[in-house]
């Protein structure tokens, strides 16, 4: 309530200054019927590989629109240790930013003696739940199958990435994996809520309850029972191996996808390269309080690291859509419009999708077609 | 018409004349013609056999449970004897009952035998169009353990644990297996399937198996890769694979990813490999109730295993002059099954591809 006080007084107060100036406030005027020009602030994880690279772009691109977005920026790495700052700085400025802007963090392959990665750790401190990935063929990405949109909600707190393993004997592993019907239900819920919201027809459970009949049963069943309470939305099950087998032959006939973690994963990056790959898919992840904002396929394309070459399309994608989840739409649907604009010309294009042009130039062109 | 029968007339002069010649050249193998379109497809692949005179006689089998003693079904002894025996069984496509109590016909076979590790080429039919063109990879996907190690409980009401269990043992015998068949059938690289990032010592036991086979296998090339890699790139450019091998829950789907690149499960072939030499090859895809007995199925997927059960067997010949007449019918489309877009009947098409075969002769 006194937040909300302060914010109409501030404003208020703006307005009188505008009163005084009248440049100034033509200026303005049009921010006014924009958004409030309140500067929001944000934290910024660059996260390994191209990370930072693409965040110089997110900033570039933020600048000349004029966002009204400050970063905090911290840097967390599994693999660059003495940058490393550590998860619990970034759940102290999350607890007073509740939203971020992240790079992928490199997980490397054992070595570190943890059986939790870094993401992992992030996640559950954080209860980040729920991983939104809308797959969505953007005019001028050739790819092979064309007019795709759907959406992938993964479970990405228990399943696989439980890290819990040991050796049970020299050379026989163990390692569990946790489903529970409470996270099912949440996961369910997120889902047919999405489904809802965004006017969606159909939500499809991925699972292998045929083989595991208890864990992914548990969480088929968590599905179904939830699908009774959304009768405008049809409910399907498909098992995660013929659902990858649809994917690639016959991928319009999704809509709303949801699943457990490591499925998820899988058909994130299968469904990601049906688009145009993992430099023009952007994804969101939420928990109850928190959202953060950063790349659909997870992936740090390191072999790219300071050339200038990587598509920085996914970032500034994610960035429009925390934008739109700050209620900063204007500006959301301008950076989208723009890189829309970018690719569909088809002049300046990244290699990934056959171009020769370099990030930066890439992200001019973005500022250049801002209007 | 001429040849058919003289054809038969030698196959039975040679077996009644030579028992002894008869039994070094004419390999038994075990027929397990399977439920729906199962035996159409099975007929067909035999008459191809006989119009190319492959030396393979087949012992057809049924693998309908029976009761045993102890009350628990299982798979009939005159079918395990067989199998036995021959080492080498070809098999349609089997229904499992749904319900309780059933265990899939397919896992039955899958422990009987030992089958620990799947093959399945993938490979762009000529002919047959997809939105990938020239995809030709195999994926080898451990079959015993892992994420269907079938070991499951629930701890407290709504919380479930499941096991994936890897083990030093099976994780080498299948790495072992990928790099034999990578030199056995002139393939330059393995590549490892994995997501040890995330399961550090699970899949990080398996990548360590897969290492260190690759050590003994110098001539072969080894990559390791993520999982979710594999999925983005495959569907971008699956070009860049070669023979890729994984853990049971990811070889189940990427098998059947590609097996999607290249048309779906009617036109890809699997062979299964088990401890102590026995292989069954097989056709993935199902019975299809709706159209069996209709003259309408599809063998192609049959008859691809039995090529690869013929390569197995060393009989070379046989299997690239069979593969070749097979491709080159479906490439012409003047002789195509309803689910290959054609009007053909299975029979047309199979006649189609026992005269090319007698061409190629």
């Amino acid at each position: 309530m006194a937040s909300s006080m302060t914010k109409i007084f501030r404003s208020a107060v703006k307005l009188s200054k505008h009163h005084n100036y009248g440049a100034q406030r033509c200026f303005s005027a049009t921010a006014v019927t924009n958004q409030s020009d309140d500067i929001k602030t944000v934290t910024l994880i660059p996260g390994d590989g191209v990370g930072p690279e693409l965040m110089q772009s997110v900033k570039e691109v933020f600048k000349a629109g004029g966002v009204p977005v400050q970063f905090d920026e911290i840097f967390i790495s599994e693999v660059m240790d003495h940058q490393h700052a550590g998860v619990d700085e970034v759940v102290e400025s999350l607890k007073k930013n509740h939203v971020a802007l992240k790079g992928i963090i490199h997980t490397p392959t054992g070595g570190t003696g943890q059986l939790q990665t870094l993401n992992m750790k992030m996640r559950n401190e954080l209860d980040l739940f729920a991983n939104v990935v809308r797959c969505r063929t953007i005019p001028g990405v050739k790819t092979r199958h064309s007019n795709l949109d759907f959406v992938v909600i993964r479970e990405q707190t228990e399943g696989e990435y439980s890290a819990l393993e040991h050796e049970s004997v020299p050379g026989v592993v163990e390692c569990l994996k946790i489903i529970t019907r409470a996270k099912s239900e949440r996961i369910a819920k997120f889902a047919f809520d999405y489904a809802t919201k965004h006017g969606r027809k159909k939500v499809t459970a991925v699972h292998k309850a045929n083989i595991m009949k208890l864990s992914d049963g548990l969480f088929l069943e968590s599905c179904r029972q939830m699908s009774t309470l959304y009768p405008k939305i049809e409910f399907e099950a498909m098992i995660v191996d013929n659902t990858c087998m649809q994917l690639v032959s016959n991928p319009h006939q999704f809509d709303v996808m949801v699943t457990p973690n490591l499925y998820g994963n899988i058909v994130d990056n299968l469904a990601a390269g049906l688009v145009g790959g993992a430099g023009v898919v952007p994804g969101e992840n939420f928990s109850k309080d928190y959202a953060i904002f950063e790349p659909g396929a997870r992936h740090t394309f390191s072999q790219a690291q300071g050339r200038s070459i990587a598509n920085p399309t996914c970032m500034l994608l994610t960035a429009a859509n925390m934008l739109q989840h700050l209620n900063l739409e204007v500006y959301a649907k301008t950076i989208t419009d723009s890189v829309e604009r970018v690719i569909k010309a088809g002049k300046v294009r990244t290699q990934d999708l056959g171009g020769y042009a370099t990030t930066h130039e890439f992200t001019s062109a973005v500022v250049n077609n801002m209007r | 018409m001429a040849s058919k029968v003289w054809t038969s007339l030698k196959t039975g002069v040679s077996r009644s004349l030579n028992k002894r010649f008869y039994s070094q050249n004419v390999r038994k193998v075990t027929l397990i013609p399977g439920d729906g379109i199962g035996p159409e497809i099975s007929a067909s692949v035999q008459q191809i056999f006989r119009a190319a005179d492959v030396p393979v006689e087949w012992e057809a089998v049924d693998v309908t449970p029976v009761k045993g003693p102890d009350g628990r079904t299982r798979i009939p002894p005159a079918a395990v004897h067989s199998m036995n025996q021959n080492m080498i069984g070809l098999k349609g496509p089997l229904a499992t009952p749904i319900g309780k109590g059933h265990m899939s016909l397919n896992l039955a076979l899958r422990k009987e035998f030992n089958l620990y590790a799947n093959v399945r080429p993938c490979k762009s039919l000529e002919g047959y169009k997809t939105p990938y063109d020239d995809v030709d990879l195999v994926t080898i996907r451990e079959n015993t353990e892992g994420e269907y190690s079938g070991i499951e409980h629930t701890i407290v009401d709504g919380v479930v644990q499941s096991i994936k269990l890897i083990t030093k043992e099976a994780s080498m015998r299948v790495a072992e297996f990928a790099f034999e068949y990578a030199k056995a059938n002139s393939r330059h690289t393995v590549t490892a399937v994995h997501k040890a990032n995330i399961m550090r010592m699970s899949d990080g036991l398996f990548l360590s198996c897969c290492r260190e086979v690759a050590e003994k296998h110098r001539d072969i090339k080894f990559n390791e890769i993520y999982l979710d890699t594999v999925c983005l790139n495959m569907v971008q450019d699956p070009n860049q694979y070669d023979v890729l091998v994984m853990p049971n829950l990811y070889g189940d789907i990427l098998s059947d990813l590609c097996a999607g690149l290249v048309g779906g499960l009617g036109v890809t072939p699997s062979g299964n490999i088990g401890a102590g030499g026995v292989a069954i090859f097989e056709s993935v895809h199902g019975t299809a109730p709706d159209i069996a007995g209709e003259d309408k199925a599809n063998p192609t997927a049959l008859l691809l295993s039995a090529v690869m059960m013929l390569r197995h067997m060393e009989l070379m010949g046989h299997a690239g002059r069979i593969e070749k007449a097979c491709l080159e019918v479906i490439s012409e489309k003047e002789h195509l099954t309803g689910d290959l877009g054609g009007t053909a009947t299975c029979s047309e098409f199979t006649q189609a591809i026992c005269d090319r075969v007698q061409q190629l002769e």
